[in-house]
C-alpha cells in the first residue's frame, strides 16, 4: 500500500490492520514519553488547500510523535495564489525529497491525481465532497472501543450527507463491516448511496429508533439559501439532535461528531456535553489512527 | 532445498531455561527489583518460562512484561513485509529496576539496541541484562548476552528457527541451511 | 501533386447515388468525372467493357483500392478549431490536418473562439486562414447571440453572407426561451439550422460528470440527464411554434432520443447528432478521476448508450459528428473539476463509428450517410457525395486494419482522448481533399 486516498480503495483486511496498529499507538499515547523514533529521518509535508485547524493539528501532532520532520504548506502563504498549478506545486514539493504528502483539497480526486504523479506516499486529509478516510478510521476505532465490533450495529448518520466527505468515508467503511447504516436528513442532502447497503430516513425520530451509534454531521451554513433547506431553525427542528430524540435510540447509544459543532443547529448543547457523547475521545483516537496510517504506509508492505 | 537440523529438543530447552533461571538468581543475588521483559514475539514466551522457573526455585512472583520493538527498529522502509506492531506491556515502573531482556535468538544485535531504546522510553532502569536462548554470532553492534542458552556459530545464509509450544508447535530449535 | 487520378477496384459506397459495389472513379482537375461500376448494380452489369485502360491515362495517378472502401470524404458538422484565440490548443492548420487524417474533408467550426465568431469579421478571418493554411474545407458556424451571452441576437444574416452555414451558442446554451424563439424565427429567413447545445445550466451548475450513483461515490457534482432532456423538450416546442430549423447537438441521453423521435413523428423540423464517445463509452471511464473522459454533455450510462444506438439505427439521430475539442496537456493535467471538458475526436471518429457496422447497427452505406451525406444536406453544402461534377473529396478506408490508439501520434495538438491504448479496427488509409492525396500508410 503506497497511499491512503480513500476507504473505497481499502480492503477489509487493510482496515483491520490499520485499526489494530492504531490500538498499539493508543498505548504509546498513554505513556509519559509519547514520542517514538519510528519514522525518524522521514519528511512529511502537510499540504492544506482548505482551511483546517483540527485535522491539520491532529496530523501534525501525529507526525511529530512519529519523529518525522514536518513541513506545513498552506494556501494563503503559498504560490498557489500566484496561479501555480497543483501539478507544479507537488512536483516542487517532491523535489525537496519528502516521504509523505498529507493533502486536503477542495477538489474531489485531488489526492488521487497527486498519488499518480509522485513517488511519496499520499494521505488524503479530505478531498472535496469525496472522502476523509482517516476520520472514518478514527470513528470506526472509537465505535469498536465502545461496542466491541461494528457488525450488526445500527448506526445513524444524520445531516448533510451529500456534501460530507466524513459521511461518505464512514458509509464505505461501515458497509464493509456489516453495520446497518441509516442515513437521516432532508431529501435534498441525501445522495444515491444504494450500492452501499444503506436505509434512508427523512423522519429523524423513526431513523433513531434502536440506534447504537448516532453520528451527527456539521451543517454548513452556506447551504441554506441555496435551496437545500430553508433555514437553520427549520433544520434543527427536523434534523437536530436534542435530548428527547436521543432517548429514542438505545439506552447505551453513543453520540459522535467530527467537529467543529454548531451547537443549537445540528446538536443541542446538553447532548454534546452528555455522558453519551464521545466527541472528545474521537479527537484522541484521531492521533493514534493517523500515526498508524503513516507508520504502515512507510513500511509499504507487499503482503497485505 | 532447505535442510533442517535439530539443534535443541524439548528436554534441552527445559534444561537451559532452568540453568538460566539459576544464573539470573545467582547474579542478582536473589530476585529483588527484578523484572523480566520478553521481546516480541519469541522472547515473550521464554520470559514467562523463565519467570515461572524462578518462581519454582525461589517461590516469589516476579514481574513479566512484553516489548514490541517495531517502532524503534532502524530498517523501516528497507523491509519488504508490512510491519505489524504487537503488544507492549510493561507491568511496573521500571525506574531503578533490574531488567532482564529476553530474546530467542541473538544475531546482529540490532533488535536488542531497539529494545533498549524502547525500554528507556518507559523509565530509567538501574540495569539491563540480556538473556538469549541461542547466540548465533554475526553481531553488528557491541552487544553481548549475560545469559546464553547455547552458542551456535552459523553462516549468514543459514537461519535459526525457534519453535515453541505456546505457538502451537513442538518445543525445538532448528538450523536451516 | 496530382489532380488527375484513377481510383481502381475499390468498393465504392455513395448513398447519394445508391452505389454500393466495386468500381473505378476517374478524377480530372480535382473533380469527379466518371464512375464505373463493375458489379453490384444492374446498370453495371449491362455494360460490358467498363474497365478503364490505364494505358489511355498517361498523366493520371493510379490508386489501387482493391480490398478497400471508397467513400465520400466525411462532413463533420461539430468541431472546435480554437482559432482565433486559443492557438495553443489547436489551429486551423493543425486541426484541418488532423481532420483529413480522420477521413474528414469538411468541418464546421463552432464559434467559441476569442473573439467569438459573432460577426462577419471573425467569419472572414477563419475563411481567409483556411484558404491559406487549411487542409480541408471549413464552414464556420456563427454565434446565435453577441458574445454567446444569450442576450441579443448576433448579425446572423451578415455572417451567413460571409460564409456561416449554421448558428449556435455551443457550450453556452441560450437559457432565455424568448431569445431562442427569436433565433429560430429569424433564421427562417436564411434557411439555416440553429444548432442547440441542450443544457439547462441551472440544473447542471457545478456538475462535472453524469449525475448518479457513480458521481455520488466519486464525490463529484453531477449533471442530471434532466438538464439535457428539459432543454431538448423546450427547443423542440419552440421549433414547433416557430417553424424554425432546429438541430440538436451531441445527444447523450435516452430521454433526448425519445423526445426527438416523438418530435419527428409529429413532423417537427428537427435533426440531431451524436458523437462516437456517446455510443462507445460510459461514465465508468471517469473512474480514477480521468480528465480525458471529462466532456460536456458528460458520458452517461449503458442505458443511454443503448438508446443512442437504437436512435442511430431507426434514424432518430441523423448525424455522427465528432465534437472535436482539443485541449492542451497542462489543462487536462489538473484536478478533475478544474480540467476543461472535451475530447480530441478527429483521429478516432471513423474507427469508433465503424464498430456500429461490425455490430450490425448500421450498414456501411448508412454510416456514410450519417457521417457525410446527411450533415452536408442539413448544412446545405456541396459535399458528402461522389456525384460527377463534385470535388473529389474522398476517403479510402481499410476496414480490416487494426491499430492501437496513440495520442502522441495525433496530428491534432489535442492529445486528450479517453481511447488511449484502445485497439480499433478500420481506418482511413488514403484521404483525397482539395486535389491532394494523403497516403497515411507511408508514415508507418
Amino acid at each position: 500500500m503506497k497511499d491512503l486516498v480513500g476507504i473505497k480503495e481499502l480492503s477489509r483486511n487493510e482496515i483491520e490492520l490499520i485499526l489494530n496498529t492504531a490500538s498499539s499507538f493508543k498505548d504509546v499515547l498513554r505513556r509519559d514519553i509519547k514520542k517514538v523514533p519510528a519514522l525518524r529521518g522521514k519528511t512529511v509535508v502537510n499540504l492544506f488547500f482548505e482551511p483546517s485547524t483540527r485535522t491539520r493539528t491532529s496530523f501534525e501532532l501525529a507526525e511529530k510523535r512519529l519523529s518525522t520532520d514536518v513541513l506545513n504548506f498552506s494556501v494563503p502563504t503559498s504560490s498557489v495564489v500566484k496561479g501555480e498549478s497543483l501539478f507544479d506545486t507537488i512536483k516542487t514539493i517532491e523535489a525537496y525529497g519528502v516521504d509523505f504528502i498529507v493533502i486536503r483539497h477542495s477538489s474531489s480526486g485531488a489526492p488521487h491525481f497527486i498519488a499518480r504523479n509522485v513517488i511519496a506516499s499520499v494521505i488524503n486529509a479530505g478531498d472535496g465532497i469525496n472522502e476523509h478516510p482517516t476520520q472514518a478510521l478514527l470513528d470506526a476505532f472509537s465505535i469498536i472501543e465502545k461496542k466491541g465490533s461494528l457488525e450488526g450495529l445500527n448506526i445513524a448518520i444524520v445531516g448533510d450527507i451529500l456534501h460530507s466527505r466524513v459521511a461518505k468515508s464512514n458509509i464505505y467503511l461501515l458497509s464493509k463491516f456489516g453495520a446497518n447504516i441509516r442515513l437521516i436528513g432532508p431529501p435534498t442532502l441525501i445522495p444515491d448511496m444504494a450500492d452501499h447497503n444503506v436505509e434512508v430516513f427523512y423522519e429523524m425520530d423513526e431513523g433513531l429508533k434502536d440506534a447504537d451509534v448516532i453520528m451527527m454531521l456539521r451543517i454548513q451554513m452556506e447551504r441554506q439559501g441555496k435551496g437545500f433547506f430553508p433555514s437553520t431553525m427549520e433544520y434543527f427542528k427536523n434534523w437536530g439532535l436534542d435530548m428527547r430524540r436521543l432517548k429514542l435510540a438505545k439506552k447505551d447509544a453513543i453520540v459522535m461528531h467530527p467537529g467543529p459543532m454548531n451547537r443549537g443547529i445540528e446538536i443541542s448543547s446538553d447532548v454534546a456535553d452528555s455522558g453519551q457523547s464521545i466527541i472528545l475521545e474521537q479527537v484522541t483516537n484521531g492521533l493514534a489512527v493517523r500515526m498508524a496510517v503513516m507508520y504502515l504506509l512507510s513500511g509499504r508492505g507487499e503482503n497485505v | 532445498m532447505v535442510m533442517a537440523k535439530e539443534l535443541l529438543n524439548k528436554k534441552d530447552m527445559e534444561r537451559i531455561i532452568s540453568r538460566i533461571a539459576h544464573e539470573i538468581i545467582e547474579k542478582n543475588k536473589g530476585t529483588e527489583n527484578l523484572c523480566v521483559v520478553g521481546i516480541q514475539r519469541g522472547g515473550v514466551h521464554l520470559a514467562k518460562r523463565l519467570a515461572n522457573r524462578i518462581k519454582d526455585i525461589e517461590n516469589v512472583d516476579i514481574a513479566v512484561g512484553s516489548l514490541d520493538i517495531s517502532l524503534y527498529r532502524d530498517d523501516i522502509g528497507i523491509r519488504k513485509e508490512q510491519p505489524v506492531v504487537r503488544k507492549t506491556e510493561i507491568p511496573c515502573d521500571i525506574t531503578d529496576k533490574k531488567i532482564v531482556l529476553v530474546d530467542d535468538v541473538l544475531f546482529t544485535g540490532r533488535s536488542i539496541r531497539a529494545a533498549m531504546d524502547a525500554l528507556m522510553d518507559f523509565g530509567r532502569p538501574a540495569q539491563i541484562q540480556l538473556a538469549v536462548l541461542i547466540d548465533r554470532g554475526h553481531k553488528e553492534l557491541p552487544i553481548r548476552a549475560d545469559y546464553v542458552g547455547k552458542n551456535i556459530p552459523t553462516s549468514m545464509s543459514e537461519s535459526i528457527e525457534v519453535q515453541l509450544e505456546e505457538e502451537g508447535l513442538e518445543d525445538r530449535v532448528l538450523l536451516q541451511t | 501533386m496530382y489532380s488527375n487520378m484513377l481510383i481502381k477496384n475499390g468498393h465504392i459506397i455513395d448513398p447519394s447515388q445508391g452505389i454500393d459495389g466495386i468500381g473505378d472513379i476517374l478524377i480530372e482537375d480535382g473533380k469527379i468525372v466518371r464512375i464505373e461500376q463493375k458489379s453490384g448494380s444492374l446498370e453495371a452489369k449491362k455494360k460490358k467493357n467498363n474497365d478503364f485502360r490505364t494505358s489511355e491515362l498517361p498523366n493520371f495517378q493510379i490508386i489501387d483500392a482493391s480490398g478497400l472502401y471508397v467513400i465520400p470524404g466525411l462532413v463533420d458538422m461539430h468541431v472546435h478549431l480554437r482559432e482565433p484565440g486559443f492557438e495553443y490548443k489547436e489551429t486551423i492548420k493543425t486541426g484541418t490536418m488532423a481532420a483529413v487524417k480522420g477521413g474528414i474533408t469538411s468541418v464546421c467550426c463552432m464559434p467559441n473562439t476569442n473573439p467569438v465568431n459573432d460577426n462577419k469579421t471573425v467569419t472572414e478571418f477563419i475563411l481567409r486562414k483556411t484558404y491559406a493554411e487549411g487542409s480541408c474545407y471549413v464552414y464556420p458556424i456563427g454565434a446565435i447571440t453577441k458574445g454567446q451571452k444569450g442576450e441579443e441576437l448576433a448579425e446572423m444574416a451578415m455572417m451567413h453572407e460571409a460564409g456561416c452555414v449554421a448558428f449556435s451558442d455551443d457550450g453556452r446554451p441560450v437559457m432565455s426561451s424568448l431569445i431562442m424563439r427569436r433565433a429560430l424565427e429569424y433564421s427562417k429567413a436564411l434557411n439555416v439550422p440553429v444548432i442547440s447545445h441542450c443544457e439547462d445550466i441551472s440544473l447542471s451548475e457545478g456538475g462535472v460528470m453524469n449525475e448518479g450513483r457513480l458521481s455520488a461515490q466519486m464525490g463529484l457534482r453531477g449533471i442530471p440527464y434532466a438538464s439535457e432532456d428539459a432543454m431538448v423538450a423546450r427547443d423542440i416546442i419552440l421549433s414547433e411554434l416557430t417553424g424554425g430549423r432546429l438541430h440538436i447537438a451531441h445527444v447523450s441521453t435516452e430521454g433526448s432520443v425519445r423526445l426527438i423521435r416523438q418530435a419527428k413523428e409529429r413532423g417537427v423540423r428537427v435533426t440531431a447528432e451524436t458523437c462516437p464517445h456517446y455510443f462507445t463509452i460510459t461514465e465508468d471511464e471517469v473512474k480514477g478521476y480521468n480528465t480525458n473522459a471529462k466532456v460536456n454533455p458528460p458520458l452517461r450510462t449503458q442505458r443511454d448508450v443503448d438508446a443512442i444506438k437504437k436512435g442511430l439505427k431507426d434514424g432518430t439521430i441523423d448525424v455522427i459528428a465528432t465534437d472535436h475539442a482539443p485541449h492542451h496537456r497542462d489543462e487536462k493535467l489538473q484536478e478533475f473539476d478544474k480540467a476543461p471538458s472535451g475530447i480530441s475526436g478527429f483521429e478516432t471518429a471513423l474507427s469508433l463509428s465503424l464498430r456500429l457496422v461490425y455490430e450490425g447497427i448500421l450498414t456501411m452505406s448508412q454510416l456514410v450517410e450519417k457521417m457525410a451525406l446527411i450533415s452536408a444536406r442539413i448544412l446545405g453544402i456541396d459535399a458528402g457525395t461522389l456525384k460527377v461534377g463534385f470535388d473529389a473529396d474522398i476517403a479510402i478506408v481499410d476496414i480490416n486494419k487494426e491499430f492501437k490508439v496513440k495520442s502522441e501520434n495525433f496530428l491534432s495538438k489535442g492529445k486528450n482522448t479517453p481511447f488511449e491504448g484502445w485497439v480499433l479496427k478500420g481506418m482511413p488509409v488514403i484521404t483525397i481533399c482539395k486535389g491532394k492525396v494523403y497516403d497515411w500508410r507511408q508514415n508507418e
